[in-house]
């Protein structure tokens, strides 16, 4: 049978999909990665202007997530910082599938051997040990090498006397080091413990997010808790939640506000007035001033 | 009907041909007694390799066994004049654990674990032993209660892990647990602590820390359930039995790391094919323990426990 061409054209218009451009929203090659930077309310921002602002959105006031050093930089005073522990590097000792390739690239992602970075110095002129954890390095997960330098960190402060002040960001307890990721919990714990019957200070800063296996260790035993605005903190995860309980989780779930409503954070404090929070309540545990 | 898992069928079917042909002997009034020997003798070497070579994923199988016995008839066995305590003086009482003072080998001692229930309506009021901070705090106030009167504290593990919920969290799953560790770590009364079937994540840890960590044979103790650990690392809780072989979670590994202190013997085929003898078995461990560490100086006590938990993982 013929057909007019016209209508081989039109039999094929019914059955071809039609073409449309794709626009990936969230796509990042449209931005030149690390000029632009895009908030999840949308807005566009200036990635110098978001560093200036304590990379808080200007817009919503959205909080992005710190590096271990920019936390550092933005806390302690200048050239005060030195660190602990800097060689101290995570093993696969389970032998678990994939792990070591997956600490290969964080650290070669992050410039980091381990998800904490610990050390001393000052804020606004105080001495204090600092725990400074990197959410970029698998998820800030704890294994063994983070336990150890959290612990050792807190075993300083104890024996030079000054106070602590960990900001943690960790998905919890590092699946891949199996028990003993979760004995780490108790070893953070019990050198807290010493701290804590020493008499000395501990400011624990929760930062997005702070969940299991930190969160239920060294996370909530701060004398002052202290979190920034909209971070997720709790115990188990939200997808896990919603996965057992069959049901969507309500606004606002687990985040800093939410704690702060039900009675288990002392205060949430916007990123740019943290340090000056810090410096007072640093102030008022000194004696005499 | 028993609960009986695919690896242990040939064992069971064994089992029955052997109790048949003696049925069947004494029926007819024949002697079969060298033949149903050596049949025994088969049904015991099949055991013993079956069940002295148990992989981790069997071995979650045998811990979450039905039958297998629980905090309450191990207390109600190793203890007299045992007196139940409940509540958190806060909330209210968390069934998921039991708690309360007793007195074992001669000392008054406080002792806690977490429940779970024989069936599945016994298991809805103890939440499968899955404790909510209340069931942590409960136990925080016996911890305390037990350091006030000088009281050794013993602790039994079994939960899956801590309770994941809209009221776990609105009431501070995460700071429960870190109370607790932290208590356990500096409390000044000897704790002896047996894993007595699961322990899964900061759930069993809240009770999981002391001067003596006792496993029984086929426990497991690990960082999350194997469900848990599949549902975080590959998001589908399905590959569990895979998990398990990854986590290392059995009693056997964790003595390896000096995690654990000592395991404690089974019946052959895990605790639930014979009941008695495990609670001889884990009643001389126990007692022994208690003994050795309620003669030690409180000081050395203390120290030796927080070096213990400073040097786990630093291989």
């Amino acid at each position: 049978m013929v057909q007019a061409p016209g209508e081989v054209g039109t039999v094929f218009e019914l059955f071809r999909k039609s073409k449309y451009f794709t626009v990936q929203p969230e796509s990042k090659r449209e931005i030149p990665e690390g000029l632009w930077i895009k908030c999840r309310c949308r807005e566009i921002l200036f990635s110098k202007d978001l560093s200036r602002n304590y990379k808080v959105c200007q817009k919503c006031g959205h909080h992005f997530r710190l590096t271990a050093w920019e936390r550092i930089e933005l806390t302690l005073d200048p050239d005060s910082f030195v660190e602990f522990d800097a060689d101290l590097e995570p093993r696969d000792i389970l032998e678990f599938p994939g792990y070591a390739q997956k600490l290969a690239k964080a650290q070669e992602e992050t410039g980091l051997r381990e998800a904490v970075v610990t050390g001393e110095g000052t804020i606004g002129g105080h001495r204090v040990v600092v725990v400074v954890m990197d959410a970029h390095f698998i998820m800030g997960s704890m294994g063994t090498v983070v336990g150890e330098k959290v612990a050792r960190a807190a075993e300083r402060a104890l024996e030079k006397r000054v106070p602590l002040v960990a900001f943690s960001a960790s998905g919890g307890a590092r699946m891949q080091e199996g028990i003993l990721s979760l004995m780490q919990m108790g070893k953070t714990a019990a050198a807290l413990g010493r701290l804590d019957q020493a008499g000395l200070l501990y400011i624990s800063v929760l930062t997005d997010p702070t969940m299991g296996g930190v969160s239920a260790s060294f996370g909530f035993l701060g004398d002052i808790i202290l979190a920034e605005p909209g971070a997720l903190i709790g115990f188990a995860g939200p997808r896990v939640i919603e996965q057992t309980i069959r049901q969507k989780l309500p606004d606002g779930f687990q985040q800093a506000e939410f704690l702060q409503e039900h009675g288990f954070v002392d205060l949430v404090v916007p990123r740019n007035r943290l340090r000056d929070t810090i410096i007072k309540i640093l102030g008022l545990h000194q004696q005499g001033e | 009907m028993p609960t009986v898992f695919d690896f242990e069928k040939p064992i069971y079917e064994l089992e029955t041909k052997i109790a048949e042909l003696k049925q069947f002997s004494a029926d007819k009034g024949l002697n079969l007694n060298r033949e149903i020997e050596v049949l025994e003798q088969r049904a015991l070497e099949l055991k013993r390799s079956t069940y002295g070579n148990l992989t981790p994923w069997q071995k979650v199988l045998i811990a979450r066994h039905p039958n297998r016995l629980g905090a309450r008839d191990y207390i109600d066995n190793f203890c007299t004049d045992f007196v139940e305590l409940h509540g958190d003086r806060a909330f209210g009482d968390d069934p998921a654990v039991v708690g309360g003072i007793g007195r074992m080998n001669g000392y008054a001692v406080t002792v806690v674990g977490h429940q779970k229930g024989r069936d599945t309506k016994e298991n809805l009021v103890r939440n499968f032993g899955m404790l909510h901070p209340d069931g942590c705090r409960k136990v925080l106030r016996l911890m305390r209660q037990a350091e006030k009167f000088g009281r050794p504290l013993v602790c039994f593990v079994d939960t899956p892990g801590a309770h994941c919920g809209i009221g776990a969290e609105e009431r501070g799953q995460a700071e429960a647990i870190a109370r607790n560790l932290m208590a356990l770590s500096t409390l000044k009364v000897p704790i002896v602590v047996v894993v007595i079937g699961e322990g899964g994540s900061g759930g069993a840890l809240a009770l999981g820390m002391g001067d003596r960590i006792l496993m029984q044979e086929h426990s497991v103790f690990s960082v999350s359930s194997p469900e848990a650990c599949a549902s975080i690392i590959w998001k589908d809780a399905g590959r569990a039995r895979e998990a398990a072989e990854m986590l290392k979670l059995t009693a056997q590994d964790l003595l390896r790391w000096g995690v654990i202190d000592e395991i404690v013997p089974e019946p052959l085929g895990g605790v639930h094919r014979d009941p008695e003898q495990a609670l001889e078995l884990l009643r001389e461990a126990l007692f022994r323990h208690l003994d050795e560490i309620c003669r030690l100086d409180r000081g050395e006590l203390l120290r030796t426990r927080y070096h213990k938990y400073r040097a786990i993982g630093n291989l």
